[in-house]
């Protein structure tokens, strides 16, 4: 199905699940502004949430079946198979961060349906990152999503830490903001457009890139790399991910950073495949991120924290497919993510059921004797950790290794090496919370007594646990899946040629 | 027919079993679990039989597994493979009776993981994809781990870190290596395959990056092994691990590395593996090996660190045997790796057995017990002499070979080695003798019970395996051959006609 976006109708179909989610969200902001008060209002705002996401993956299946593409180079939005994958994870995660945020909400009090009202705007704002082919919409869906999750992470807004996180993340996020929009601006300098298909057709025609282009894409990359958190740029994340409501955190580290990477790649890509200089900038940033990433996370005593430093160390993996670039890069990326997704929703799942009222005090040594008290649930956070540790079996290997492949197909020998030398480092800190829940006594008696999960949380673990297994055991499906998506992006050199 | 499915049963049984075992209560767990590995057992002793002595694989089971890398589900055993493979199902049964007093809690678990780590262990030795070796690979790390951590001695945390990191740290490098090889492959022929044939075929083009993957391959395999400097990890992980635990470490795990060399590093590698630098540094990491680890053996005041500094040194005859590469020493060298696996197996299990008793592992702490226990002090000191290789065991028959076959290879080093035959009647008479023969004189020792039934049945397979690979080693060596043969004509001539890569050495 060719959609022109010249044509009113065809224009709206492309961006139907946009629209879907969007109407979804206007009708629940009208719902919660009738019905706000009670436990119940609350409930049933979370479950109109997931019916609403359900209703958008439909909605991109369906555009997915009818394999829509959009006609001509220089429509806003990109309607390709990587588009519809991308919108399919951030999908996933809202729904089990809907899943275990049921419980964690009525326990601590936070008694607002606007949460998931948030939630799907944040939700929507990636999306539209993922689907822009302009370097503006990507913007427009960034801050969209930005100011939905800078409210979210204050949402306990009685806690000062939760406070503090909001603070941080908005201050520091409104910088990196800054970054891409200058950057945007100095490359529509140096091109005369913001559309990434023309961009890659410019740089492709220009040959050596300028000055104004180079400095542009460098101030991108900035701005990217504040919102991945990646080394240098991430000392926002820890205390934002540590002071933020646990299944918010979650959302983050899961949703909005791969809603950044999907955006940075099409950008990097289709946009500015033909100027080298962005490889180089990258491959420093993927080292520096895996390496520090590791270290600090080896040093945190709070779980939390960890996760936070580890999802920084993710984050660097991930750069290492940017950096490999071409389909195999995105394919590779696209899988990681996959992974990423699921192992790390399922780790903040658990600790959300072992926290009590700031949760951000769980130490790795408050785990000790889980697996005595609570087997099934400690048996899913060690898939959790094994599988962040890239253990084979489990889905995490399996991205890992087609990172591995990619990079070294692409000729990063070394990348490859620094990547798993940097894992062996991170078993020093996913091997201490496997060692507490199994190998340590309970400190106290009945010190695990009101870890639980609720039904639905335990649901979004099954779901994640099973995930992580299947796709580590039996991957077929996800590398069609994968090399779809990471074949339908091409550098714009190459559609200006055939295309039109 | 049974050789097209019996492979495949080997791996997918014990994994249901695992399966079945974790879910039962812990009393019930043991006897299942005990049921189950000795199906494994049965199931695999007709491979003894159908095998048959030629080179080349047999039992081979070939399905795809993840098509869009050329991943298939490759299995299949040689002559190398085939006694690793036995060995590892008829240590099993022995482990699991073992331990059936030894752990007391958290039964289920303990056996579940024993059966997981069966397929893990078989798996590694059956995979000709790279891929699925490398899976089985690190599987077989997960179980251990527990089994060190959970049901470990005092400082067992510390133990089962150190073991995973040295074994993941090799392991990551040669995934990147079997990579790099894959696609080196893939860029030459144009298939993409992760299968052991076809890589093999290609691994000669290489160049200087053979130099890099080699150490990466090196490295993996010298860990496990382990050779000198790199042997730090298997005194803790020895001491610490249950008896079950060092009994698999042992016999079956150390295995793993020096048939990783057999399998992998030399046949893909001929040229580097047999440069002068690399001979050079091998040879001489063996003989430190050997010595060295002999030399700290004599010192020991635990009785289970000495059996595990033992183990370096017996492992350091195997891999100058493989070196060596003559026929004699590469059966020599095979025929260790299954001596070791029983004679070290017997030791770990006597020195478990009189823990339970007396919970002690220090020599000091007994003396004179003989006396008190007759039946125990008679099959330990069956299996030092076996272990010291005494002529009439097992241990004699290979160590001799390796010795005969390395000398035309490397005389003078094969004469330093012969120093750590020695060195073991040393230390193993001396620790004998202070453990059943000195006076009695601590009082604690003089109501230990003797071997009860139970104990015997775990002792006696094991006995009888000492003195028939002792008295007629033929059966074992006539299988050897001509595999052993195989690579021995794979490697020589490539080392001579490949490409001289020294330029290119790091």
């Amino acid at each position: 199905m060719r959609l022109d976006p010249s044509i009113y109708g065809d224009l709206l179909l492309s961006l139907l699940p946009e629209l879907v989610l969007t109407g979804w969200a206007l009708a629940l902001l009208l719902f919660v502004a009738w019905r706000h008060q009670t436990v119940r209002d609350l409930r049933i705002t979370g479950w109109l949430t997931l019916l609403a996401l359900l209703s958008t993956a439909v909605a991109t299946w369906w555009l997915w079946w009818h394999h829509a593409g959009v006609q001509g180079l220089a429509a806003m939005v990109a309607a390709d198979d990587f588009r519809w994958v991308a919108d399919w994870i951030f999908l996933g995660a809202a729904a089990l961060t809907v899943l275990i945020s049921f419980s964690y909400l009525e326990r601590e009090q936070l008694l607002a349906p606007e949460y998931y009202v948030l939630l799907v705007f944040g939700t929507l704002g990636m999306m539209v990152m993922a689907a822009g082919a302009d370097l503006m919409v990507i913007f427009l869906g960034l801050e969209l999503m930005s100011v939905a999750v800078y409210v979210l992470a204050g949402f306990d807004r009685r806690r000062a830490r939760s406070a503090e996180a909001a603070l941080k993340y908005f201050l520091l996020g409104a910088f990196a903001s800054g970054f891409l929009l200058y950057g945007i601006a100095l490359i529509y300098g140096a091109t005369g457009t913001t559309n990434i298909g023309l961009i890659g057709a410019q740089v492709a025609f220009m040959g050596q890139p300028s000055v104004m282009l180079l400095a542009g894409l460098a101030l991108l990359i900035v701005g990217f790399a504040f919102k991945v958190a990646a080394v240098p740029f991430h000392t926002w994340a820890p205390d934002v991910y540590d002071g933020a409501p646990t299944p918010v955190t979650a959302f983050m580290a899961t949703g909005v950073k791969a809603a950044a990477f999907a955006a940075l790649f099409r950008v990097l890509i289709a946009g500015f495949a033909g100027v080298a200089a962005w490889h180089d900038i990258v491959w420093w940033l993927a080292v520096i991120t895996m390496i520090g990433g590791n270290l600090f996370a080896l040093a945190q005593r709070s779980l939390k924290r960890m996760l936070a430093y580890s999802s920084i160390a993710h984050a660097g993996y991930l750069l290492v497919a940017v950096t490999a670039g071409g389909a195999a890069g995105m394919s590779a990326f696209i899988v990681y993510v996959i992974a990423y997704t699921l192992m790390s929703l399922g780790a903040f799942a658990v600790l959300s059921a072992k926290g009590r009222a700031g949760e951000s005090d769980v130490l790795i040594d408050d785990l000790a004797g889980l697996a005595a008290r609570r087997p099934w649930l400690a048996f899913a956070l060690a898939i959790c950790m094994l599988s962040l540790l890239g253990f084979p079996g489990t889905a995490g290997f399996i991205g890992k290794w087609y990172i591995l492949i990619a990079a070294t197909s692409a000729g990063q020998n070394t990348l490859a090496a620094i990547l798993v030398l940097t894992s062996v480092v991170s078993a020093g800190y996913y091997l201490p919370v496997i060692m507490a829940m199994y190998m340590k006594p309970e400190p106290i008696e009945a010190a695990h007594v009101d870890v639980r999960l609720d039904r639905w949380g335990r649901a979004a673990v099954v779901a994640v646990v099973a995930g992580l297994l299947l796709f580590g055991v039996w991957p077929n499906r996800l590398f069609d899946l994968a090399r779809s998506a990471g074949e339908s992006v091409q550098p714009a050199a190459t559609t200006t040629t055939t295309g039109q | 027919m049974y050789g097209r499915w019996v492979l495949t049963a080997l791996l997918v049984w014990p994994l249901i079993a695992g399966a079945v075992v974790l879910l039962l209560p812990g009393r019930l767990a043991k006897y299942v679990a005990l049921a189950a590995s000795l199906v494994e057992f049965a199931l695999s002793v007709p491979l003894w039989w159908t095998f048959v002595p030629a080179g080349g694989m047999q039992f081979m089971v070939d399905r795809t597994w993840i098509a869009a890398w050329g991943i298939h589900f490759t299995v299949g055993v040689d002559g190398i493979s085939l006694f690793l493979v036995l060995l590892t199902t008829f240590l099993m049964p022995l482990s699991i009776l073992g331990s059936w007093s030894y752990i007391t809690k958290r039964e289920g678990g303990f056996y579940a993981l024993l059966l997981v780590l069966t397929t893990g262990m078989i798996g590694v030795f059956i995979a000709l994809d790279l891929f699925l070796f490398y899976v089985m690979w690190e599987v077989m790390l997960i179980p251990m781990y527990f089994i060190i951590g959970v049901w470990g001695g005092d400082n067992r945390l510390y133990a089962a870190i150190k073991f995973f990191i040295y074994t993941f740290f090799g392991s990551l490098l040669m995934l990147v290596a079997i990579i790099v090889l894959y696609l080196h492959a893939a860029r030459v022929t144009g298939i993409y395959s992760f299968s052991y044939a076809h890589l093999l075929a290609q691994a000669p083009l290489l160049g200087s990056t053979a130099w890099w993957l080699f150490g990466a391959f090196f490295l993996a395999f010298a860990i496990k092994v382990p050779l000198f400097p790199l042997h730090t990890w298997l005194p803790d992980a020895h001491v610490e691990a249950p008896t079950a635990g060092s009994v698999i470490l042992a016999g079956i795990l150390l295995k793993m590395g020096t048939y990783g060399f057999l399998r992998f590093a030399l046949p893909f590698f001929p040229a580097v593996a047999l440069s002068q630098t690399v001979q050079l540094v091998i040879v001489a990491l063996s003989l430190i090996g050997i010595i060295y680890g002999g030399l700290v053996a004599m010192v020991q005041p635990d009785f289970k660190k000495l059996i595990a500094y033992s183990s370096v040194a017996h492992l350091g005859f195997v891999m100058l045997g493989i070196w060596a590469l003559t026929l004699q020493s590469v059966q020599g060298a095979l025929l260790i790796m299954i001596n070791h696996g029983i004679s070290t197996g017997a030791l770990f299990f006597l020195v478990g057995m009189i823990y339970e008793r007396r919970h002690s592992r220090l020599i000091e702490a007994y003396g004179g017990i003989a006396r008190v226990v007759p039946l125990f002090a008679a099959v330990l000191t069956i299996v030092s002499l076996s272990s010291i290789a005494l002529p009439g065991t097992n241990g004699f028959v290979g160590e001799f070979l390796v010795l005969l076959g390395s000398f035309r290879t490397y005389p003078i080093a094969t004469a330093l080695a012969t120093t750590g035959v020695i060195v073991a009647a040393a230390y193993l008479l001396t620790a004998l003798q202070r453990v059943i023969y000195n006076p009695l004189t601590d009082h604690a020792n003089e109501k230990l019970t003797d071997l009860t039934p139970r104990e015997l049945l775990v002792l006696v397979p094991l006995l009888v395996c000492i003195l028939w690979v002792g008295i007629y080693p033929k059966p074992f060596l006539r299988r050897m051959e001509p595999s052993a043969r195989q690579l021995i004509e794979q490697v020589r001539p490539g080392a001579t006609q490949g490409q001289p890569v020294a330029g290119g050495q790091p």
